[in-house]
């Protein structure tokens, strides 16, 4: 029973931080521009091809999982340039076609140049290890994940209490104008919401693939609709809403992996989607309210 | 040091800036009144350069300053403190005063000389510094976003409707606290709506209606002058 606990805890808090930080990174956008980029999804599928694409290669594969993070930080900034800045101020349609469309380019990008099919990435021997801790066998691939997690919310947190950078990003989501009127530039804090946005996406694609093991076009789709849902449940405007949603939306997910019986465990995300509809009949907010006010930018 | 000529504001398909010409000369204290709809906020935000003008031309210390950035306009020493009191809710005081400063960010030791310049123009503000700036009273938030703009050291400040709401001490202290600034030597433009305290503290004034200047001049004369009064302040 004891280690049905442990075993469940770990599987829930694994699954848990790869949503938190899926989450946190299509909510430092929406925070600020009230707009949720669509090609979030891609911006995993571009790290995990760069891993692809320098799995041949001698280098050691913390150098790959850097590039693959930078490409990601780089594919954010571009969407940024491409998708909204040309069109941010005119309407909020255009913005919500601009990023479905910077999308499907990169998908298909994908399909054109690499393959329809899945490739393997590449990956360190540490994430196929495994330790024993009292009864249960954990891989070190999930210790790993939920240690870089922590740590990376951590100094994301520092960040945004300590700089004045950070102390910009939160004055700007929510008075987006007034931040502007003290001097900040609206540039610099958009395209630095998208870097770290891209930053996070980058991170979890290293952790995602080290549980999928490979990529295909499509491989965006999943952690969007992820994010989506835990910043639904956390509250859409709120970072640590973001972060208590994918673990709460995590916890579910595990749940009923290990409650259903086997022939219902096919329908789990039917089961996952009505908790999600009573936690928002309960608190139609989401769990933590976004901070005060805000029109959209 | 300020001058606007023929301004024109729209939003969407109404006018609300029709032709506002007016100046503030350096060191001085300009006023501008006019009935609700007036068009006096739309004008100092367009000046801020927080909203597109669709005519006419602002010029800041010579330069043309027409449809730039809101934060570039800061950059030039031009700043302005909303009548919304746009306080950045989650954040603390200190965190508001150090975002004042973004223009200065690396400037350690001014910025430290500025909240003791700070503290003793709002000593209230420093006993608060790390409340979160949502949890202060109006009177205070009021005062937070003026000592935040003054962060950045402006040489114009655009004060709009700084009584808006208030109780009549405050906003005695509040005026208390601009004639100060003015005796320090900032230049400041005003829009109130509280007409009476305005005119004595201004040295000229300009009063707006339906988007144009109705009638400009020294203080004391629109002051004295009564069918103005009648028409546009109410008294």
């Amino acid at each position: 029973m004891l280690s049905d606990l442990l075993q469940f805890s770990i599987d829930a808090l694994t699954l848990g931080s790869l949503y938190a930080l899926m989450a946190l990174g299509l909510v430092i956008v929406y925070g600020i521009l009230r707009l949720v980029n669509f090609a979030y999804g891609e911006l995993i599928m571009v790290a995990g091809y760069t891993l692809y694409l320098l799995g041949g290669s001698p280098l050691p594969w913390l150098v790959m999982a850097v590039m693959a993070i930078v490409m990601a930080i780089f594919t954010g900034i571009a969407t940024e340039l491409v998708a909204f800045r040309p069109v941010r101020e005119r309407s909020v349609t255009a913005v919500l076609i601009t990023s479905f469309a910077f999308s499907t380019l990169l998908q298909n990008a994908a399909l054109l140049f690499i393959s329809p099919r899945s490739r393997q990435v590449p990956l360190p021997d540490l994430f196929s290890e495994v330790v024993q801790i009292g009864e249960i066998i954990v891989p070190v691939r999930n210790l790993v994940t939920i240690a870089s997690t922590i740590l990376l919310l951590a100094l994301f947190a520092l960040i945004l209490r300590r700089t004045v950078l950070g102390m910009a990003l939160r004055a700007a989501a929510s008075q987006f104008r007034m931040a502007r009127m003290v001097g900040v530039p609206a540039n610099l804090i958009i395209s630095t919401a998208f870097a770290i946005s891209g930053l996070l996406a980058g991170v979890v694609s290293l952790l995602w693939f080290g549980r999928i093991g490979s990529v295909v076009p499509g491989i965006g789709l999943e952690p969007l609709l992820v994010a989506f849902i835990a910043t639904v449940i956390g509250g859409m405007r709120s970072l640590p809403g973001a972060v208590i949603g994918g673990y709460v939306l995590a916890m579910i997910d595990t749940g009923f992996n290990y409650l259903l019986p086997q022939d219902l465990l096919a329908f789990r995300d039917a089961f996952t989607f009505s908790i999600v509809i009573f936690i928002l009949l309960w608190r139609p907010q989401g769990l933590m309210a976004g901070p005060a006010t805000g029109q959209r930018t | 040091m300020l001058e606007v000529h023929g301004l024109q504001v729209c939003y969407g398909a109404i006018q609300a800036v029709r032709q506002v010409d007016l100046e503030v000369q350096q060191g001085e204290l300009v006023t501008l009144l006019g009935a609700n709809g007036a068009g006096k906020s739309t004008t100092l935000l367009s000046i801020a350069g927080a909203l597109k003008s669709s005519g006419g031309r602002v010029c800041f210390e010579g330069e043309d300053i027409t449809g730039i950035s809101p934060e570039q306009i800061v950059r030039r020493g031009l700043v302005m403190v909303p009548e919304t009191r746009d306080v950045f809710a989650d954040l603390t005081v200190k965190e508001n005063l150090r975002l004042g400063a973004y223009i200065r960010r690396h400037d350690l030791v001014g910025f430290r000389k500025d909240i003791e310049w700070i503290e003793e123009l709002f000593p209230i503000l420093i006993n608060r510094e790390e409340q979160a700036a949502g949890t202060l009273s109006g009177g205070e938030q009021q005062m937070l976003v003026i000592a935040r703009a003054l962060m950045s050291r402006p040489r114009l400040l655009l004060l709009d409707e700084p009584s808006l709401g208030l109780a009549p001490t405050i906003v005695e202290q509040i005026f208390r606290m601009i004639e100060k600034l003015r005796q320090s030597g900032l230049t400041i433009l005003l829009v109130e709506q509280n007409a009476s305290q305005a005119l004595r503290s201004a040295d000229r004034a300009y009063v707006l209606s339906l988007g144009t200047v109705a009638a400009a001049g020294r203080a004391e004369d629109i002051a004295s002058s009564s069918d103005l009064r009648a028409i546009y302040l109410g008294a």
